[in-house]
């Protein structure tokens, strides 16, 4: 019998779960047999039924895991009918045994709570398997890319022109990512061009000058700014902000494409603004006032205050907020899928198309190539580059913040 | 000359500071601007899709109708009805055969093109058919009426028959899948670390990691999804599940981080309260701080849910872009969501799909506005202060 694997989930709930019931049943009511009267009792009958739901629900869920790991690395292929009726006879057996042990001597909260903890555990490592899932799975990939490309084709090379790796052929000079990493590098400039002044001006008045009542105001509305789905940015860059760019640029006599790199760049700087103002304004805030108030008792302007007293004081805290910003911004995707273009242009324009690393790795898998074709593959390669340099950043942020911070009692 | 000098000097102190004061007030109001600019221009182009041409037409159920839905209707109107309407007449008759012979004078969908004329957009009428449309709206056979369709209808190939129920019923199905994970995970990971992780290196491996986790690009989630889920444990491509299981693994640092702050700010002697009673640890975390923190958890839980609807990039990377008219009826079965429906549409070039994605994106951001002010009256009605 061959199940798909929503029915045999169905299954293993209409069979287990209900004699997970029976048995928190069977032992509470068991802790009111005869036996026990008269006894000193080590747990609540509450422990007692939990115990023996323990003992019903783990082997049919340790014997469905096996199933599920033989399945997946290849060794056996459990039919789906076998595996439901091994898990039901398995948490039969576990219920008898879980309430046949149910006795006064046993300590089965200890018991419980000894496995609950454990769960937890397993539960906070989790986040480490899924960074370990990232790694591994995009180098893995990455690896069988640069068995066909050399590293160093892909590093210095300048054309990027996938659709010419036919299999069979060479693929030397086709895999040159240096566009691509041009292209993300320019708008993730223009990005911060727009992003750093308005950001750090924006948490300056916020903190220094605007009233409670303005404060109350803008800083929710900036907040939206950040809640926006990219999805939306990158409609607005496509159909709002390209076509005024390029009205522009012909206002001035030049000549701008409709995937120029400008438009996605200024609004993903816009994306990027509460990133910047949130984080810059929390490390002012922490300034001591007693910094403020010795530079305006020497005389000094408010902003002469902020530029060479408060500034200087809270730098590592938005050195690191700048390159939390620049890894958003290299590994944002839809703005640029949606705004910049798909050809690979090496140029110093930013009026003309460019492409970054994110959308070719979209164009990879939308497309309809075979997985193992060389350039589904060279978006694992794209995708090992993207995080090196994002995991890069932001170790780098944290090291700014831990070592530069000034500590004030 | 010194005191004029210095006088000069002061004046140009003064005039730097009053600069300085008036760059930081124009960031913000130039943030707000564009706050403006955008909403407005986004509400400007959606508004129309909210309306949709409607033409009242005589149906003549005649046997040639069989065929070709097309000779149901007078030659000059059946280009500008729509082929939505038309295509479906000879499944009609097949289901009821009594119709044949009989007409009926009904409203139908009119074609995309005919919209676009009435809405005063541009469009590829030619001449004859502008009179013809011209002059059916002054005999009050051509309206404007609202748009049910766009909320009860999937995809289509064609504009005016278009709709994001599929895509929102996809959206549903993922946020159930993303839910049912990254809850019960996250706030395990965040009771052990709170209550009882030992100090050791593991565990600040896990935390450095967790906030690390937050700042990955979220495309990269879609290359984990794509190789683990899909490739490795032969999960459907373009599920609901495979998109929740990613999304889920997004969520996660999300609801540990505020499922932690809302732990930290119970106060030591709750905890020494219910050990004082005699309850083991388990004990004091089930009766106590999980129902104190609970307010914060699920603040944190529609923020992050939030952000899950509205994310799109890991989504297309594990196939859930595809066309796909129809909502999905498992959680294994093909599923679009919102922002695929938004991305797919922008992609089109047909004009009367800007309309309708600017109306997608009104959705989408309504649903995302409902979820946050959700969370922000939850978090000010029971957030506890000690």
């Amino acid at each position: 019998m061959n199940l798909d694997t929503g029915t045999i989930f169905f299954y293993l709930f209409c069979g287990v779960l209900p004699l997970a019931v029976v048995a928190y049943f069977l032992a509470t009511r068991k802790t009111f047999s005869p036996s026990f009267k008269g006894q000193q009792m080590r747990s609540t009958p509450g422990s007692y039924g939990w115990y023996a739901v323990v003992w019903t629900l783990s082997p049919a869920m340790l014997g469905s895991l096996v199933a599920a790991l033989l399945k997946l690395t290849g060794v056996a292929d459990v039919p789906g009918g076998a595996l439901v009726a091994a898990a039901i006879i398995l948490a039969a057996a576990g219920l008898s045994v879980g309430v046949a042990t149910v006795k006064p001597g046993l300590r089965a909260r200890q018991v419980v709570e000894r496995l609950i903890v454990k769960m937890l555990f397993v539960a906070s490592l989790v986040s480490i398997f899924t960074t370990l899932g990232i790694v591994l799975s995009v180098t893995f990939e990455a690896i069988k890319f640069f068995d066909m490309v050399s590293l160093w084709d892909f590093i210095t090379g300048t054309t990027w022109n996938p659709d010419e790796a036919v299999p069979g052929r060479g693929t030397s000079g086709v895999f040159g990512s240096v566009p691509l990493f041009a292209g993300t590098f320019m708008v993730t400039a223009i990005a911060m061009l727009v992003a750093v002044p308005i950001g750090l001006f924006s948490a300056i008045c916020m903190s220094e000058y605007a009233s409670p009542a303005f404060r109350k105001v803008a800083k929710p509305a900036l907040e939206i700014l950040a809640g926006i789905p990219t999805v939306v940015y990158g409609f607005f860059a496509a159909i709002t902000v390209s076509p005024l760019v390029v009205h522009v640029a012909e206002y001035f006599g030049l000549q701008a494409d409709f995937t120029n790199a400008l438009s996605p760049g200024l609004v993903m700087g816009v994306m990027i603004i509460p990133l910047i103002s949130s984080l810059s304004d929390d490390v002012i805030n922490s300034v001591p006032n007693s910094l403020r108030e010795g530079a305006l008792a020497m005389g000094a302007y408010r902003s002469e205050t902020i530029k060479n007293v408060i500034l200087p004081a809270a730098l590592p805290g938005i050195v690191s907020a700048f390159l939390l910003a620049v890894s958003r911004a290299v590994g944002e995707t839809m703005i640029v899928v949606m705004a910049a273009g798909l050809r690979a242009n090496l140029t110093w324009n930013p009026l003309e198309g460019m492409t970054t690393v994110t959308v070719r790795i979209v164009d990879a898998f939308t497309g309809d190539q075979a997985f193992d074709s060389p350039e589904t593959l060279s978006a694992f390669g794209l995708g090992l580059v993207l995080l090196v340099v994002t995991l890069l950043l932001n170790v780098i942020s944290l090291v700014v913040i831990r070592r530069f911070r000034q500590q004030y009692e | 000359m010194q005191a004029h000098v210095s006088q000069n000097y002061l004046k140009k102190r003064a005039g730097r500071d009053k600069r300085f004061i008036a760059f930081s007030y124009a960031a913000i109001l130039l943030a707000g601007a564009f706050l403006v600019f955008f909403f407005v221009d986004i509400v400007h182009s959606a508004w129309p899709a909210f309306e949709q041409a409607e033409l009242r037409v005589e149906v003549n159920y005649n046997d040639q109708a069989r065929k070709m839905g097309d000779n149901a209707l007078d030659e000059n109107v059946s280009y500008l009805v729509s082929r939505g309407f038309t295509r479906l007449i000879p499944n009609l008759l097949r289901e009821d055969p009594s119709l044949l012979g009989t007409s009926e004078d009904k409203w139908v969908l009119a074609d995309s093109e005919v919209d676009q004329y009435l809405k005063g957009k541009p469009n590829r009428l030619r001449k004859a058919e502008r009179q013809l449309v011209d002059t059916m709206r002054a005999e009050g056979r051509a309206r404007l009426a609202f748009n049910k369709g766009f909320f009860l209808n999937g995809d289509s190939k064609l504009p005016e028959m278009a709709g994001i129920w599929a895509a929102a019923v996809g959206s549903l199905y993922v946020l159930i899948i993303t839910l049912a994970f990254s809850f019960p995970l996250g706030v395990a990971t965040a009771i052990y670390l709170e209550e009882f992780a030992p100090d050791n290196r593991l565990m600040q491996v896990v935390e450095v990691n967790i906030n690390n986790l937050a700042a990955i690009p979220s495309i990269l989630f879609g290359l984990l999804g794509l190789s683990i889920f899909i490739n490795f444990m032969g999960v459907p491509r373009s599920s609901a599940l495979v998109g929740g299981l990613t999304l889920s693994l997004m969520t996660l640092p999300v609801i540990i981080i505020s499922t932690r702050a809302a732990i930290l700010a119970i106060p030591d002697s709750i905890r020494e309260g219910a050990l004082a009673l005699g309850a083991t640890r388990w004990q004091m975390v089930i009766t106590n701080i999980l129902p104190l923190s609970l307010p914060g958890i699920l603040t944190g839980t529609i923020i992050g849910l939030a952000r899950a609807i509205g994310e799109t990039a890991p989504l297309m990377i594990v196939g859930m872009m595809a066309y796909i008219p129809e909502a999905p009826d498992g959680f294994t079965s093909a599923a679009t969501v919102l922002p695929a429906q938004i991305y797919t549409w922008s992609s089109d070039s047909m004009r009367a799909f800007t309309e309708r994605t600017s109306a997608g994106i009104i959705v989408l951001l309504a649903v995302m506005l409902l979820m946050n002010g959700a969370a922000i009256y939850l978090r000010n009605k029971y957030e506890t202060k000690w």
